[in-house]
């Protein structure tokens, strides 16, 4: 035998991948199989779903199958699982499947109702604050990470501040000054229109040198502002802009959201500047690839299984804020039912009606728990590393 | 390097390239240095050859290999690209040119998208060319796969799922899909098993025949580099240390650097002689003058610590950067 | 150099048909699948394949330091000086290791800690299983860096690990491994990760130590380069099997199996210029998917069809030299 002659053509070795396919979905739930605990999550995760899904079609409406606005004063602190007093009610006060199954509050309100209610506010507040954080990270972390190295120039940030204090005082009422502010603003963009294709810096005067010089990164920038979020406490920063802005759900949810983003900025500029090194996005630049679809198809599908994984922990975080603010009374206004402000008004008769306070409670705990669990739980399904190994 | 061969156009040609990276220190990072990754390199690359750049790890080849590319800029010098300095190009300038150079990584995990399949990775390039119809573009992709060796089953199906060598027939599919004529690679089999190895020099052969691609290979490993190689330049610590066609490189070395080199690649066919690279000095981080290979050579004398050494022809496309060049030389060595 | 010393009595290592599978994903996956190898005194033997083949999983047994979980050492024997080391509980292995068998990983930048101080580790090596003063600790270590060559040692026992250079970090780790004077040293690809002329300057320095220690040497590797410039004798894996064994002469001169010849075909060199290298198609198989029968037979060009089915015998060649080929083996009968 002579291995030198053994010619072989391209065609005759086509070769067949090493590991059997998996589509994503099968891949998911091979892992969910195997990791108990998320598995758990997962279903307690789909069960809230559905439980604050048919508690908004219930319990809203003109005529709704729970009422949880319902006054019912003769049948107050009731305990879950009794019948109500027929006698004592009008036909349209009496509960659909004719037993409190969480028992009555203080007023007599079918705590089943409020809770079916509340959890479709707590769904809406997680899933809506952490949109809004997730999307103002990704955005913060994405350009800190990819762009980060790009400079500033001092006249833009004179420019930025100009504007935004211009603005303020017009607002305020102080237009003199205000509009001094918005003039040097736009004297500022003139300013940076007619440098714009000068010479080199050399035969520029100091004082322009300084305003086109190069005055802090991208990325210095950006991650200095998280740093500053991140010294407020930010439940005491939530409580104040609370108190300032009238009471409404939608307002809570964008506090949450907007106090809450530094997090998944972080984890996004750190995967950004791992991936942005990776050879494969070198070779998508060699390609000729743009900056953008380098961004949004080759990086951010890499970047986001980190990201999931904190955003639905963060889901259980900002469902556990709400309920502490409406338990400060700072939450949702009063006709409409939280879990927080079930728990709240519980506490007043938590030794003569502690289902009140436990059902809530408990109910808070497990969604919580659930979110966080599965949360975990994503992080390893997510994890290509781990999942390379078979 | 005007001597190259008249009838052979030049695709590629380096002109004394720098790229220097800044040291910085202390709490304001500022400069307090230069590593010099990169310092003065020329070689020439003609259409449908391959030239091999040779070294050891932290030589500066593949930063070569990333200013070609313009993954990085060069700090001074020109790169020729078929007649045009591309070199000081901008991104905008740069477009028509991205396609015509691409590059094969060393480590195939690392050079495929994770997330996306093959025939979208693929397809990237495809689009680039600018094909508009779907069944167009599927079938130079089937076209593409099959070139490399894989079947199109393999399309829809994630990095993950293929062996080392399949995921650098990928990589290579991938640079072919915008039929590029130069083609950069680095180090693309020394990640890769013995047995594969074999398979990926092949397939790279048989494309520079069918395409009449040219090859810049960077590797360490001497043996492919003899193998695979028309010429050789030997790089040590930024500079170029010699340049010659392999069989002069491989048959009479000049340069004390290359000589080690090939003294110290053991090979199964030959008794393995050691005494060259066993020479062993003491590192110290000493700024000094003069030649770069200094501190390794075992033959240095009092002039190459004070002058830097020109790139000096010996004999026909040969050239090396040491003093001792004439062939009395050679015979005291 | 050359021929296996037979009548020398007992080996120092004799590792007698072992398997270790590792469980997973509902797989199991035959990462050894029966082995057998000797090692004797002041010999360097070497295994070589390719990545998968099993080579680290064998060595790493022989120190008991298979992850078990999900490993599992299914059978076999491992006799060392007289006594098997599977049978031996924890304790006394951890005497052994590093006492008489020392081990050198591949990558020396992660073998070493780099919180502490080249002098810290070492001393730490050489005081588990030595008893001394601290001066003359110190004394000890201080030759010991110098007999790996490492110069100035005095300054380089306070330096940091990254304060040396990749072959320096490999000659403190062999170094350690030296601390306690083993019988025995498994390298695990020692050079892999160092530049050529480092790797020539560490073989050589392995070679000089073993002439002056007369210790063992067990080097893994998948360099065939290496291994011939090393070797007294030589394993070739494949796919968790012994394929052939022999002396560097009878595997680079006389390869007996298609995997062997393969290889040494496929080695590209400048005076096979211009011509076609071989390739032996196709993968190194996932050693959870194994073909049955020969595990080569998918990518080799003598396949018959009983290759497909029956596990290949081991067919002596003489001297020691053994091929797990019977196809070939009853060729070269037929021809002579």
């Amino acid at each position: 035998m002579n291995p030198g002659e053994n010619h072989i053509d391209a065609p005759d070795y086509i070769e067949a991948p090493l590991a059997p396919k998996h589509t994503r979905m099968q891949e998911f739930g091979r892992m969910l199989k195997q990791n108990r605990l998320a598995a758990l999550g997962f279903f307690i995760f789909v069960l809230f779903f559905l439980c604050a899904v048919t508690g908004l079609i219930l319990t809203s409406g003109t005529k709704p199958l729970f009422n949880p606005a319902m006054v019912r004063l003769e049948e107050k602190l009731r305990p879950p699982l009794s019948k109500p007093n027929l006698q004592a009610l009008r036909p349209d006060q009496v509960p659909v499947l004719n037993v409190y199954l969480m028992g009555t509050d203080d007023l007599g309100r079918d705590v089943f109702a409020r809770m079916l209610q509340g959890a479709w506010v707590s769904l809406t507040v997680g899933f809506v604050a952490v949109g809004i954080s997730v999307f103002i990270g990704i955005f913060m972390g994405g350009i800190a990470g990819y762009f980060g190295q790009h400079h500033i120039k001092a006249i833009h940030i004179l420019f930025f501040l100009c504007l935004i204090g211009g603005i303020g005082l017009v607002l305020i009422n102080a237009v003199f000054a205000g509009t001094a502010l918005l003039l040097l603003c736009l004297s500022s963009i003139v300013f940076l229109l007619s440098a714009r294709d000068k010479l080199p810096e050399k035969t520029l005067p100091a004082w322009k040198g300084i305003l086109l010089g190069n005055a802090v990164s991208v990325d210095t920038l950006i991650m200095r502002i998280v740093d500053i979020m991140l010294c407020f406490p930010s439940f005491f920063l939530i409580l104040t802009v609370v108190a300032l802005l009238p009471a409404s759900i939608y307002n809570i949810m964008i506090v949450i959201g907007l106090t809450s983003w530094m997090g998944t900025t972080r984890f996004v500029r750190a995967e950004f500047l791992s991936l942005r090194e990776q050879d494969f996005v070198a070779a998508a630049k060699a390609l000729g690839i743009g900056n953008f679809r380098i961004i949004f198809r080759h990086i951010m599908p890499n970047a986001v299984a980190p990201v999931l994984v904190s955003a639905t922990i963060g889901i259980a975080t900002a469902i556990l804020t709400e309920a502490g603010l409406s338990f400060l009374g700072f939450g949702v206004p009063p006709p409409h039912a939280t879990w927080g402000n079930i728990l709240s008004d519980g506490k007043n008769f938590i030794f003569d009606a502690p289902w009140l306070t436990f059902i809530p409670g408990i109910a808070i705990l497990i969604v919580v728990l659930s979110f966080n669990l599965f949360g975990e739980g994503l992080r390893d399904i997510l994890n290509p590393k781990l999942r390379e190994r078979h | 390097m005007e001597t190259t061969h008249k009838h052979n156009a030049i695709i590629l040609r380096l002109e004394k390239v720098k790229k220097y990276f800044p040291i910085r220190r202390g709490f304001f990072q500022h400069t307090v240095g230069w590593v010099k990754a990169v310092d003065g390199v020329s070689f020439d690359i003609e259409q449908g050859k391959t030239m091999g750049l040779v070294g050891e790890s932290g030589c500066g080849k593949s930063t070569v290999a990333r200013l070609i590319l313009k993954l990085l800029e060069t700090d001074d010098g020109n790169i020729i690209f078929k007649g045009r300095n591309i070199g000081r190009f901008s991104e905008k300038e740069m477009k028509p040119f991205r396609k015509e150079v691409q590059i094969i990584f060393q480590d195939p995990f690392g050079s495929l998208n994770p997330r996306m399949t093959v025939g979208q990775c693929i397809e990237e390039g495809i689009r680039i060319l600018g094909v508009k119809r779907a069944s167009a573009r599927k079938e130079r992709l089937e076209n593409l796969l099959n070139m490399v060796g894989m079947s199109y089953d393999s399309a829809d199906r994630y990095p993950h799922e293929f062996s080392g060598g399949q995921r650098q027939r990928i990589g290579i599919a991938r640079a072919l899909s915008v039929e590029p004529s130069l083609i950069v690679c680095d180090e693309p089999v020394s990640a890769l098993d013995v047995s594969i190895q074999a398979q990926i020099i092949n397939l790279l052969k048989d494309l520079q025949d069918q395409l009449g691609l040219s090859y810049l290979f960077i590797s360490h490993d001497l043996n492919i580099v003899g193998y695979l190689c028309d010429t050789i330049s030997v790089m040590y610590n930024g500079s170029i240390m010699e340049s010659a066609s392999s069989e002069d490189i491989f048959n009479h070395p000049y340069h004390p650097y290359t000589k080690s080199l090939l003294s110290a690649v053991p090979d199964p066919n030959k008794k393995w002689d050691v005494t060259l690279s066993l020479e062993q000095r003491y590192e110290s981080d000493a700024v000094y003058d003069g030649c770069k290979h200094q501190k390794k050579c075992p033959w240095v004398e009092k002039q190459c610590r004070k002058n830097p050494i020109d790139f000096v022809q010996v004999e026909a496309n040969h050239f090396v950067r040491c003093w001792k060049t004439k062939k009395s030389d050679l015979k005291v060595i | 150099m050359d021929k296996r010393p037979k009548s020398h009595g007992t080996p120092l290592l004799r590792v007698e048909n072992l398997k270790v599978y590792f469980q997973g994903d509902g797989k199991r996956a035959r990462a050894v699948d029966g082995i057998s190898y000797e090692v004797h005194q002041k010999q360097t033997v070497c295994i070589v394949g390719e990545s998968g083949c099993g080579k680290t999983v064998s060595a790493l047994s022989i120190l008991g330091l298979i992850p078990s979980p999900p490993g599992e050492i299914v059978s076999g024997k491992i006799f060392f000086s007289g006594q098997d080391l599977l049978k031996l509980d924890e304790k006394t292995m951890q005497n052994i290791r590093g006492n008489q068998i020392a081990m050198v990983f591949q990558e020396p930048l992660t073998s070493l800690n780099p919180v502490f101080t080249i002098g810290d580790q070492l001393g730490e090596a050489v005081s588990t299983h030595k008893s001394m003063g601290a001066e003359s600790l110190k004394r000890y270590m201080i030759q010991l860096l110098s007999d790996v060559g490492i110069p100035s040692p005095e300054q380089r026992l306070n330096d940091y690990p990254h304060q040396l250079s990749g072959g320096q970090r490999q000659r403190v780790m062999i170094a350690m491994a030296l601390s306690c004077d083993p019988d025995l040293m498994i390298a695990d690809e020692p050079t892999t990760a160092l530049d050529v002329t480092v790797q020539a300057q560490i073989l050589e320095l392995l070679r000089s130590i073993q002439q002056k220690r007369s210790m063992a040497i067990l080097y893994i590797s998948h360099d065939l380069g290496v291994v011939s410039a090393i070797a007294h004798w030589i394993y070739v894996m494949y796919a968790g099997i012994m394929a052939e064994q022999g002396n560097s002469d009878q595997i680079f001169r006389s390869p007996r199996h298609p995997y062997t010849q393969g290889l040494l075909a496929s080695l590209p060199s400048l005076s096979k210029r211009g011509k076609r290298l071989y390739s032996i198609p196709g993968s190194v198989p996932n050693p959870a998917y194994k073909p049955t029968g020969c595990p080569f037979h998918p990518r080799c060009p003598h396949t018959i069809s009983t290759c497909r089915k029956e596990y290949p015998n081991m067919c002596d060649y003489g001297h020691g030299h053994m091929a797990r080929c019977p196809v070939l083996y009853e060729k070269r009968e037929h021809t002579e």
